[in-house]
């Protein structure tokens, strides 16, 4: 089992008003799986992904990562949980401005373990190879499409070999096309074992999953 | 995540926005050049007029008749007529901190040799000037006691005289016409230079003080125009201006009411001027260079500031991808001191070309030391350092999940 929560409960607090964003979720993610986590906004599946990405702490509950209990790490030990266990993938694909694809995909090998620079350029060399972009190695993020990007991003991901990869609305910014071919991959990945968590309002990505979770007011349902 | 590395990630992004980089680092380059320039340039005028001091005489110690008391008035310094020659050999047979003494009698007028003329100043002294102002002859010989005792028409040329009347032929045992009077050229001054207050001291004429006296001035009198003397040692002067005085008070037969007939002036005071003027000029370009320093320090503020919250997506997602707050925090801290390092490096390089220049300029001596290039190094640094923290922290504070949110 590589996800357990627990009664996880979270609360935003916006000027004096509390807003429940979680209420006491109870969920379990086996490794290799393949997960959709869909709802309307608002029904707090993004604060789940980010507590599940270890970017948040929970008010309550519990949040077993690999057998460890994390939701009372302190940032700097959140901070390697991030960097070696989980790779993350985001809508807007949040690569680096003005930096190529390969630099791009070597960021996260700087916040872990020391490595040589000629082992994290092979690194992400061949994961780019692997998503298929062999030939944009030295490409920026503006020379290169949606699509691609989003292959940069994946590549990124999986640059430290993260047991899970979080993606929230992956495809939200690309065209059926693109789309299709980035879930095509993440099925791939799915298949090698890698778990992986998206989140998305569409139910035809979603169709993608071998598991689907539907949010509503903080609760699964 | 190490330090090489975060250097070069910081000179990386500054690279990206190179105008920008330089223009914020301008504050400091200026600064750091102005220090630079200041110290090397401070040094060097020092070490000129240090040099300038001791080229006219080591110990070197002068006195000059007073002002004369006619019924209640005060006539100017130097009215008096009662300094003599006779009171500086007194003074040197009787104070034994006096090592040499020569009085100085000035006249000045034309002097001509063929078709060339010159107007310079002539200096009647005795034998023991040469020691006097540790002044040898660079060729030929000095006058003697002889041609002192029996007023001889000879004299010695400074350097400048020299080259302007003789232009290149030899001067030796040649006659000038020094207003109108013949005199034999025995000697030749070695090269002076210019004295502390920029006056050539090559500019000169030197002759026996008799002569001087009877045959430029036409004077029966033998009252002098200063006496010039020579101290042992620097630490004997208040001690020897005190039995110096006593005994031109005893000569001059002076009673207890009676003010002094001379005045006795030593370099100590000029040196003492020119030290305080080059502190004071030095302290005022530090105070400038130090405020240009914060200035230029407060622009990597304001840009490290537009730059954090410009790239508060990329930071979000360097949290995201196992950036520590430490980790964003040296970044940002390293880009600042990058800044303001680079503006340091390239001020210094600015600052040795500005002090050449000058040195150039003004005749001086290049003086920079390494430990001012240390300063200004240590100091570039830690302006990015206190100037950059703040953006710095700032970075290191913000929330992943906000950030990673942020348009």
């Amino acid at each position: 089992m590589l996800i357990s929560l627990k009664e996880i409960s979270k609360v935003y607090h916006m000027e004096e008003v509390d807003v429940p964003a979680l209420r006491s979720v109870t969920a379990t993610i086996d490794t290799g799986e393949f997960v959709a986590i869909m709802g309307h906004s608002g029904s707090g599946k993004s604060t789940l992904l980010n507590l599940l990405g270890c970017l948040d702490r929970p008010d309550s509950g519990t949040y077993l990562l690999d057998d460890k209990e994390v939701s009372r790490l302190s940032s700097d030990d959140l901070a390697r949980i991030r960097n070696q266990k989980i790779g993350f993938v985001f809508q807007n694909f949040n690569l680096l401005a003005r930096t190529s694809a390969l630099e791009n995909v070597e960021l996260p090998l700087y916040y872990g373990p020391k490595i040589s620079a000629a082992e994290r350029q092979e690194r992400a060399r061949s994961l780019l190879t692997r998503v298929g972009l062999e030939n944009r190695l030295g490409h920026h993020p503006g020379q290169l499409s949606g699509g691609q990007q989003q292959r940069v991003a994946i590549a990124r991901a999986l640059v430290n070999q993260p047991p899970l990869i979080l993606a929230d609305e992956p495809t939200g910014n690309l065209d059926s096309r693109s789309a299709d071919d980035i879930m095509a991959l993440f099925q791939e990945l799915n298949r090698e074992g890698i778990t992986i968590v998206m989140v998305t309002h569409e139910p035809d990505i979603a169709r993608y999953a071998k598991r689907v979770i539907q949010m509503k007011d903080g609760q699964i349902v | 995540m190490t330090g090489l590395i975060t250097i070069r990630i910081a000179m990386r992004a500054l690279v990206r926005n190179k105008t920008r980089s330089l223009l914020t680092a301008l504050g400091i380059i200026i600064g750091i050049a102005a220090v630079i320039a200041v110290v090397a340039v401070g040094q060097g005028a020092s070490v000129t007029m240090r040099n300038q001091i001791s080229s006219m005489g080591n110990n070197l110690l002068m006195i000059f008749p007073g002002s004369q008391r006619t019924g209640g008035f005060h006539g100017g310094a130097g009215t008096q007529q009662t300094l003599t020659a006779e009171d500086g050999e007194a003074i040197l047979r009787e104070c034994p901190m006096v090592q040499a003494m020569s009085p100085m009698v000035r006249a000045g007028g034309q002097c001509i040799y063929r078709e060339n003329d010159w107007a310079t100043s002539v200096q009647g002294v005795n034998v023991q000037y040469q020691e006097v102002r540790s002044w040898d002859v660079a060729s030929g010989s000095f006058f003697t006691d002889s041609d002192l005792r029996s007023a001889a028409r000879v004299c010695v040329l400074g350097q400048t005289v020299a080259e302007n009347l003789f232009q290149g032929e030899d001067p030796l045992n040649k006659t000038i016409r020094i207003k109108n009077m013949p005199f034999r050229v025995v000697g030749v001054m070695t090269k002076k230079g210019s004295a502390a207050w920029g006056q050539d001291q090559d500019d000169t004429i030197i002759a026996p003080w008799t002569t001087v006296r009877r045959v430029l001035q036409n004077s029966p009198f033998n009252n002098v125009n200063q006496l010039m003397m020579s101290l042992v040692s620097m630490d004997a002067l208040p001690a020897a201006k005190d039995e110096i005085s006593k005994i031109l008070r005893q000569r001059h037969r002076l009673n207890q009411t009676t003010d002094d007939d001379f005045t006795i002036t030593d370099m100590t005071e000029v040196t003492q001027m020119i030290t305080q003027v080059s502190s004071l000029m030095t302290m005022l370009l530090t105070i400038i260079a130090s405020i240009s320093l914060a200035v230029g320090g407060i622009g990597i503020m304001n840009i490290m500031l537009v730059a954090v919250s410009e790239r508060t997506r990329e930071i979000g997602l360097r949290l995201a991808v196992g950036a520590r707050r430490r980790d964003i925090l040296m970044q940002f801290l390293a880009e600042a001191v990058a800044l303001s390092g680079a503006g340091g490096i390239i001020g210094i390089g600015l600052g040795i070309s500005v002090a050449n220049i000058v040195a150039k300029v003004n005749h001086w001596p290049v003086m920079i030391s390494a430990s001012a290039i240390l300063l200004a190094l240590t100091f570039s640094a830690g302006v990015g350092i206190f100037f950059g923290f703040y953006p710095a922290w700032r970075a290191a504070r913000l929330n992943p999940i906000e950030s990673l949110r942020r348009e």
